[in-house]
C-alpha cells in the first residue's frame, strides 16, 4: 500500500435514540435557523457592489495624455508580450494635421483585443513603453455573439473629454506602493 | 601561422588576420560587438569602437602589452599575442562608455522605429549598456530626407558607421552620398537631396545597424517580430536571386539579404528582388530561417513538431494476443 489512508468501516448498531430520526432533524433545522441571524454574504448586485481591489485587473482602456493625443504608438510591445495572443494591431503613419489625434509619428489604425481570449494578466500594460495601455477596474460586460468581444478601438481609447477621461490614480498610486 | 590567444582559447590563424576575426573563428561569447565593421566591404571599421579589446601580450617577439584598448576589427593579429576581451573587466567597463558615447545622440524612439527587433544598437546597449541616459542636453536633430522613393533616411538615428558609404562606394557604381560636415554636426546625405537610384543601393539598409536607413516599402507595415522570415529564392539576372523573405500569412511584407549571426549578408541583393518582388509567386520559398532562440523575432513562432513515427506493429500483436484469448 502507498498510503495509509484506508478507513476500518464500523457497522455499529444504533441506539433506540438515534433510530427515532427526530433529534437530528431538529438539530439539522436548528443550524440552518441560526443562519437567519448570521451576516449576509452575498449582496444584491446591481444595486450594490462590491469593493474591487485597488489594483484589480478589469476591461482595458488606451489612455490619451494631457492633450487628447493617443498615447499608443503601435509598437506591438503588449501583443508579443500576450500570452493569449489576444492583441492584434495595425500601424499607420500619422498624416500633417493629425498631430492634435497621435503623440507619435506611428499610431494605431487598428488595435483590438478579443476579450474571450484576454487572461487578464496584465502583461499588456507592464510591456507598454508608452504609457498607453492600462487594465482598469470596469468589468468587461456579457454579450451574446462572440463578435461582440472582440473590442476595437471604438471601445478601448478613452474619450477626449477631460470630464469623461478614465481615472486611473488610484490605481497607479497602488501601483507605486507595491513597487516600492 | 600566427598563433593568438584571446580569453584564454588559442586558436592559429593566417597571416594578416584582424582579431576580431580571430575570434569569430573561435565564436562564442568572447566575440567582440562590432558596429561599422563589415566583412564583405573593404577598409569598413574602425569607426564605433564598440569592438575594443586589450592586448596584453603583443606578440612572442615583444611581449609588451599594448597601452591602451586597440580595435579588434582593425588590428592584425602577430604570433605569440595575448588578448582579452570579456576576460577584462577594465575593457567591459570601457566598452559599456563607448556604448554611453554611441547613444548620446540616438533618440530614444525604438517604439516607433522600424529596426527595433533587429536593431544592433538595441542588442549592443542591451547587453553592454547602463538602462539610463546621464545625457541631459539636446540631441542631434535632423529632418527626414528620402533617398530616392525606396530608402528613408532618419539621421537622427544614425550613429556614423559609414557602411551605407562604403555599400555605395563599393557595391553601386558611382559615388551617390556620403558624410558631409564634420565632428558633432557630420550626416549622411547625398548631394543636394540628389536620389539614390542605383540597382544595388537598397544594400544600404542591411547593413545600417540601426534604423537610420529604412525600407519605404515596409515602413511601418508590420513589427520584426511579427512577420515570419522564410528563405527564398528566384532566378534573377541582376543578383544572386537568395533572400530571406518576410511574411505574414501569404503576404510578403519585406524582401532583405540573408544575414548570418553577426548580421552580414551572405551576398548583396539587387533592388528588383527586394522592392518590387512582393508576390509569393515570384519567390521559390525554401523554408523557415533559423532564428537565434534568444531573438525577440523568435517570439510567439511555434516549430513545426517532427511527425513522430511510432511503430504499432507491435502493439498490433499485443492487442491480437489479448483478443484471441
Amino acid at each position: 500500500m502507498l498510503t495509509n489512508r484506508s478507513k476500518v468501516v464500523v457497522d455499529k448498531q444504533m441506539s433506540f435514540v438515534e433510530k427515532l430520526y427526530l433529534p437530528a432533524i431538529i438539530g439539522g433545522l436548528f443550524i440552518t435557523f441560526k443562519h437567519f441571524f448570521r451576516k449576509k454574504t452575498t449582496i444584491k448586485y446591481p444595486e450594490v457592489k462590491r469593493e474591487l481591489s485597488s489594483v484589480y485587473r478589469g476591461q482595458h482602456v488606451l489612455k490619451r495624455d494631457e492633450q487628447g493625443r493617443e498615447n499608443c504608438t503601435a509598437c506591438g510591445l503588449c501583443a508579443v508580450a500576450c500570452p493569449a495572443e489576444a492583441i492584434t494591431m495595425t500601424a499607420a503613419e500619422r498624416k500633417p494635421g493629425e498631430e492634435k489625434l497621435y503623440r507619435e509619428e506611428k499610431y494605431a489604425s487598428v488595435y483590438e483585443i478579443n476579450m474571450l481570449r484576454c487572461i487578464f494578466c496584465g502583461l499588456c500594460e507592464e510591456a507598454c513603453p508608452k504609457e498607453a495601455i492600462f487594465l482598469t477596474d470596469r468589468i468587461v460586460a456579457s454579450d451574446f455573439e462572440r463578435g461582440g468581444f472582440i473590442y476595437g478601438k471604438d471601445k478601448l481609447v478613452e474619450p477626449v473629454d477631460n470630464d469623461k477621461r478614465i481615472d486611473l490614480s488610484g490605481r497607479l498610486q497602488a501601483h507605486r506602493k507595491l513597487n516600492s | 601561422m600566427p598563433k593568438v590567444t584571446i580569453d584564454n582559447v588559442s586558436i592559429e590563424v593566417p597571416e594578416g588576420t584582424t582579431i576580431l576575426q580571430a575570434a569569430r573563428m573561435i565564436g562564442g561569447n568572447l566575440v567582440p560587438p562590432a558596429m561599422c565593421y563589415y566583412t564583405k566591404l573593404d577598409t569598413s571599421g574602425g569607426y564605433c569602437r564598440t569592438c575594443i579589446v586589450k592586448v596584453t601580450q603583443g606578440s612572442e617577439r615583444d611581449p609588451r602589452p599594448m597601452p591602451k584598448p586597440v580595435v579588434s576589427c582593425r588590428t592584425t593579429v602577430m604570433d605569440g599575442m595575448v588578448v582579452e576581451n570579456i576576460t577584462n573587466e577594465e575593457l567591459v567597463e570601457a566598452r559599456k562608455g563607448v556604448v554611453e558615447f554611441l547613444l548620446i545622440n540616438h533618440p530614444l524612439d525604438c517604439p516607433v522605429c522600424d529596426q527595433a527587433g533587429e536593431c544592433h544598437l538595441q542588442d549592443l546597449s542591451y547587453e553592454n549598456g547602463l538602462s539610463k541616459s546621464r545625457y541631459e542636453f539636446k540631441r542631434r536633430e535632423f529632418e527626414m530626407h528620402d533617398i530616392g522613393d525606396k530608402i528613408k533616411l532618419h539621421m537622427n538615428r544614425c550613429i556614423l558607421c559609414y557602411r551605407c558609404v562604403k555599400v555605395a562606394d563599393q557595391v553601386c557604381d558611382g559615388r551617390v552620398h556620403g558624410v558631409i560636415n564634420r565632428g558633432d554636426v557630420a550626416e549622411i546625405s547625398t548631394y543636394i537631396q540628389n536620389s539614390v537610384d542605383n540597382d544595388f543601393s537598397g544594400n544600404m539598409i542591411d547593413v545600417c545597424p540601426v534604423g537610420a536607413l529604412t525600407d519605404k516599402t515596409f515602413r511601418f507595415k508590420s513589427r520584426v517580430w511579427f512577420a515570419k522570415p522564410m528563405d527564398a529564392h528566384r532566378n534573377c539576372d541582376k543578383c544572386c536571386g537568395k533572400v530571406a523573405v518576410w511574411l505574414s500569412g501569404d503576404d510578403i511584407l519585406r524582401v532583405t539579404g540573408r544575414k548570418d549571426k553577426y548580421g552580414e549578408v551572405e551576398d548583396w541583393i539587387c533592388n528588383d528582388c527586394r522592392f518590387d518582388k512582393k508576390q509569393k509567386s515570384d519567390w521559390v520559398i525554401e523554408g523557415p530561417r533559423n532564428i537565434d532562440r534568444h531573438s525577440v523575432i523568435a517570439q510567439n513562432k511555434y516549430g513545426v513538431l517532427k511527425q513522430l513515427k511510432i511503430d504499432v506493429s507491435k502493439q498490433k500483436q499485443i492487442g491480437e494476443k489479448a483478443h484471441n484469448k
